[in-house]
C-alpha cells in the first residue's frame, strides 16, 4: 500500500492555497473541462440523460460482480492468459514480482494506472531491482520529480511549463527550455529507448468486459499501447468493480468516460486486449496476465450504502467541477485518489476517521454528482460518512469523531425544539455580542470556535426582535 | 391543479428569523400585495439542515419530527430557501425511511413545500411582481437549490421583470460560494478561498446588488464584500420583489 497522508489534509491544503502557481493551475483546468464536459454530455445523441443509463448498468454489474468476475477470468484463461485475484496490495505486488522473476525481467514500462498508485507498485519493483518508466508524459514527469498525482488523469496539473522544463534540464541533461513541443519530444526520445528495451509492460484497466473477456484500456499518447504489445509481458492491474457485462455497456461507457475525462467524444487510442498474441499475430505479448485486486473493495460491496461509490470509473470529471479540489488541488486529500471521489472512497479504503477530513472538508454542493458520467451520488455518501463519524460505527469500526460537537449538537436539539428557549438564546445571543467589534452595523470579529469566520469575514448581528417576535407584535 | 389563493404557510429559515427579519417581513409583504393569506406557526425553529448536514442524523430527526408536526395542517408551505426546501423535501424522507409512519408524514410534507421563486413562477405563474429596483444586478445561483430543486430560471425570470433593473450574469453563477454550513468554521482556509473566487466574479459582473434565494450564501458574500470594503449589496430576493 502506498503511504497514507490523509491527517495532513487542512495543512496540506493551506499550503495549497499560498501556491499562487497551482491557484491558477486549477482555475484554468476548471474553467477549461468543467464546462466543456457539460456541453459534452449535452452533444449526446441520447442527451444527458444517458449517465442515468450508464449508472443502471454499473449497478447492475456490481450486484453481478461475481459471476461478472468470474466468466471474465474464464474467458481471459481460454484466451491463454493468466489471472490472479489479489487480496490486497501486498498480494498483487509480490505476484507481478514473481512473474517478473521469472521472466527475469529488468525493466518495465508502465501506462498510467490509478490501482498501482494505490497499491505503491512502483516502489515494490524498485526495490527489488527492477527499473519502473512510466510512460505517460503527466506521470513520467511526477515520476523523474519523485511526486504523486495531483489529479486522476492529469497527474502533473500542479507544475508549470518553467518548473518541467527545470526538472528535464536537471533529469535528462538537457538545455533549459520550457516550449512545451520541445519537452515533449525530450520525453519521447528518451522513452523510445525505454519501450524498445522494456521486458515488462505494466498497465491499468479503464473497464473490463465480461461477454468478450477483455480489458479496455484508452489513452491520448498511445503509450498504453506500446506498453501492452511491445514488451514480452503484459502484466494488467484492475480493481474488481471495474468490469461490466456486455459489449454493448462498454460501449456506452466508453462514450461517457472519454466525456467526462476529457470532453472528448472518444479517446485517442483505446485498445481491447483479451490475452497474449496468438499465432496469426505479428504483435503483442507473449504473455498476458490480469491481477484482479480487492483491496478493500469487497467491504465496499457488501455495504449497500456504499456500493454505489464503486460505480466510479476514475474519469476525474468531479475533480475538474469541485469547488474544494479546485483551491487545494490532489495532494492535500494524502492519497492517490482526490477530489471529490477520494473524499468518499478513500476514507471506506484507508479507515474513516483516519481520513475524516476528507468527507468533512467538503462543502456539499452537488456539482460532482452532475458532472459524473455515471451519476454516482458522492454528496449521499458524504453525508453517510459524517454521520459515521458524528455516532461512530461498529461496522466500520468508526469511532465517533468529536465527542463536544456530539454535545453541542444534543443541546442544539433540545433548544430547536422549544420556541421559548430559543427565544432566550436569541435574546442571549443579542446580548453576548454586544462585546464584539463592529463595523458599518457588520461584526468584525466572533468568539473562538466562530472565530474562522471573521478571520475573512464580517457577519451580520443576531436582530433586536426575531422574525417571530415581529409577526407576533404585528399579529396581537 | 392547485389553487392559488390558497392560504400559504411561512416557513422562516432560523437565520432569516434570528438575523435578517427583515427578509420574513418582505416574504410577508409580498403575498400581501398578491393578496393572498398567510400565516405562520410561531413555535417554529429550525429544519435540522445544519445537523443533518454535520452527520447528527439522530438530532436532525429530532428536528424533523416536530417540524412535520408543526406544518402537517398547512394547505401549502413556502420557505425563502433553498437549502430548507431541499432539507424537507428530500432528506426528511431520506431520514425515516425505516420508520413507515414517519416516512409518509414526511412525504406528504415533502410534496407541498416549496421555495419562494418556485412558488411564485411554477405554481402562482407570476413572473412581474410589479417591483422596481433601479440598479444593476446579478444573481448567484445558491447549490442545493439549483442542483437539488432544478431552480434557475425561476429567479431570472422574477429579476428580470423587475423595472429599472439591469440584469447582468457573472461568470460562473452556479459555482459553489464556499459556505457549506459549518464547512465554513471548520474549514475556513478552504471556505475563503472558494468565497475569493466567487466575489472576483462578482466584482468582475460590474453589477452594484448580488440578488439571491439564500441567505446562508448572501451571508457569506455579505461577509467578505464589507470586509474588502467593496460597495456591493447583497439583497434577498424577497426584499427586492417587496421593495426593502
Amino acid at each position: 500500500m502506498t503511504q497514507i497522508n490523509t491527517q495532513f489534509y487542512k495543512k496540506q491544503a493551506q499550503k495549497a492555497i499560498c501556491n499562487t502557481v497551482l491557484q491558477q493551475a486549477l482555475l484554468d483546468l476548471q474553467n477549461r473541462l468543467g464546462p466543456a464536459t457539460k456541453a459534452a454530455y449535452n452533444s449526446l445523441a441520447e442527451g444527458p440523460a444517458l449517465r442515468k443509463t450508464a449508472h443502471d448498468i454499473r449497478m447492475h454489474a456490481l450486484e453481478n460482480l461475481d459471476i461478472l468476475l468470474e466468466t471474465l477470468a474464464q474467458k481471459i484463461r481460454q484466451q491463454g492468459g493468466h489471472v490472479f485475484f489479489a487480496k490486497d496490495g501486498e498480494t498483487a505486488t509480490n505476484y507481478c514480482l514473481e512473474v517478473a522473476r521469472n521472466l527475469n525481467v529488468k525493466m518495465a514500462v508502465k501506462g498510467k494506472s490509478m490501482v498501482t498508485e494505490e497499491i505503491g507498485l512502483n516502489t515494490a519493483l524498485m526495490r527489488n531491482g527492477i527499473e519502473v518508466n512510466e510512460t505517460d508524459l503527466g506521470e513520467y514527469i511526477i515520476q523523474l520529480a519523485k511526486e504523486g498525482p495531483s489529479h486522476i488523469i492529469a497527474p502533473a496539473i500542479h507544475k508549470t511549463r518553467k518548473q518541467i522544463g527545470k526538472l528535464f534540464s536537471e533529469k535528462l541533461g538537457i538545455p533549459y527550455t520550457d516550449d512545451p513541443p520541445t519537452l515533449t519530444k525530450a520525453a519521447r526520445r528518451v522513452l523510445r529507448e525505454k519501450f524498445l528495451r522494456a521486458d515488462m509492460g505494466i498497465s491499468g484497466c479503464n473497464l473490463a468486459c465480461a461477454e468478450t473477456g477483455h480489458i479496455t484500456t484508452v489513452s491520448n499518447e498511445g503509450n498504453i499501447r506500446m506498453s501492452s504489445t511491445m514488451p514480452k509481458v503484459h502484466m494488467v492491474f484492475m480493481g474488481m468493480e471495474r468490469v461490466v457485462a456486455k459489449l454493448q455497456d462498454h460501449d456506452i461507457l466508453f462514450r461517457l468516460l472519454a466525456r467526462g475525462a476529457s470532453a472528448q467524444n472518444m479517446a485517442g487510442y483505446v485498445s481491447y486486449i483479451g490475452g497474449p498474441r496468438s499465432a496469426d499475430q505479428l504483435d503483442g505479448p507473449d504473455e498476458f496476465h490480469l491481477v484482479i485486486l480487492d483491496n478493500g473493495r469487497n467491504k465496499i460491496l457488501a455495504d449497500k450504502e456504499f456500493r454505489e461509490v464503486l460505480t466510479c470509473i476514475r474519469c476525474a470529471a468531479c475533480l475538474n467541477v469541485c469547488p474544494v479540489y479546485g483551491k487545494i488541488g490532489g495532494h492535500a486529500y494524502g492519497f492517490p485518489y482526490s477530489g471529490p471521489i477520494g473524499a468518499v472512497l478513500t476514507p471506506l479504503m484507508v479507515g474513516i476517521n483516519k481520513a475524516h477530513d476528507l468527507c468533512q472538508g467538503e462543502t456539499l454542493c452537488g456539482a460532482c454528482r452532475k458532472a459524473c458520467p455515471v451519476d454516482n451520488d458522492l454528496p449521499r455518501m458524504l453525508l453517510l460518512l459524517r454521520a459515521k463519524l458524528a455516532d461512530g460505527d461498529k461496522d466500520w469500526e468508526v469511532e465517533r469523531n468529536n465527542p463536544a460537537e456530539k454535545i453541542m449538537f444534543m443541546a442544539w436539539s433540545v433548544l430547536i425544539r422549544n420556541r421559548k428557549l430559543f427565544d432566550m438564546f436569541l435574546r442571549a445571543g443579542y446580548w453576548i455580542q454586544k462585546v464584539f467589534p463592529r463595523e458599518n452595523g457588520l461584526l468584525k470579529k466572533l468568539p473562538l470556535g466562530l472565530n474562522g469566520w471573521t478571520a475573512s469575514r464580517d457577519i451580520k448581528p443576531i436582530a433586536p426582535h426575531s422574525f417571530i417576535l415581529l409577526w407576533k407584535k404585528k399579529h396581537r | 391543479m392547485m389553487d392559488k389563493t390558497q392560504p400559504v404557510t411561512l416557513f422562516i429559515q432560523c437565520l432569516i428569523d434570528g438575523m435578517y427579519p427583515e427578509i420574513g417581513e418582505a416574504v410577508v409583504r409580498l403575498f400581501e400585495k398578491l393578496k393572498i393569506p398567510v400565516d405562520c406557526p410561531l413555535d417554529q425553529t429550525c429544519c435540522g439542515q445544519v445537523a443533518y448536514n454535520s452527520g447528527y442524523q439522530k438530532e436532525a430527526r429530532m428536528a424533523a419530527k416536530r417540524f412535520i408536526q408543526l406544518f402537517e395542517k398547512a394547505a401549502v408551505i413556502v420557505c425563502p430557501s433553498g437549502s430548507c426546501v431541499d432539507m424537507v423535501r428530500h432528506n426528511y424522507p431520506a431520514l425515516f425511511k425505516d420508520d413507515f409512519p414517519w416516512f409518509k408524514r414526511a412525504l406528504s410534507i415533502s410534496s407541498k413545500t416549496f421555495e419562494l421563486t418556485e412558488y411564485l413562477v411554477d405554481i402562482l405563474g407570476i413572473e412581474d411582481i410589479g417591483a422596481c429596483f433601479d440598479k444593476k444586478i446579478t444573481y448567484h445561483d445558491s447549490c442545493h437549490l439549483l442542483r437539488n430543486l432544478d431552480i434557475a430560471e425561476q429567479p431570472r425570470k422574477l429579476i428580470q421583470h423587475v423595472k429599472g433593473a439591469t440584469f447582468i450574469e457573472m461568470k460562473n453563477s452556479d459555482k459553489c460560494c464556499g459556505f457549506g454550513g459549518t464547512f465554513s468554521v471548520k474549514y475556513p482556509d478552504i471556505s475563503t478561498a472558494i468565497l475569493e473566487e466567487k466575489v472576483d466574479n462578482i466584482i468582475e459582473s460590474g453589477a452594484d446588488t448580488v440578488v439571491g434565494c439564500d441567505i446562508s450564501c448572501l451571508m457569506n458574500i455579505q461577509g467578505m464584500l464589507s470586509r474588502k470594503n467593496v460597495s456591493i449589496k447583497t439583497l434577498h430576493i424577497a426584499q427586492l420583489l417587496a421593495g426593502q
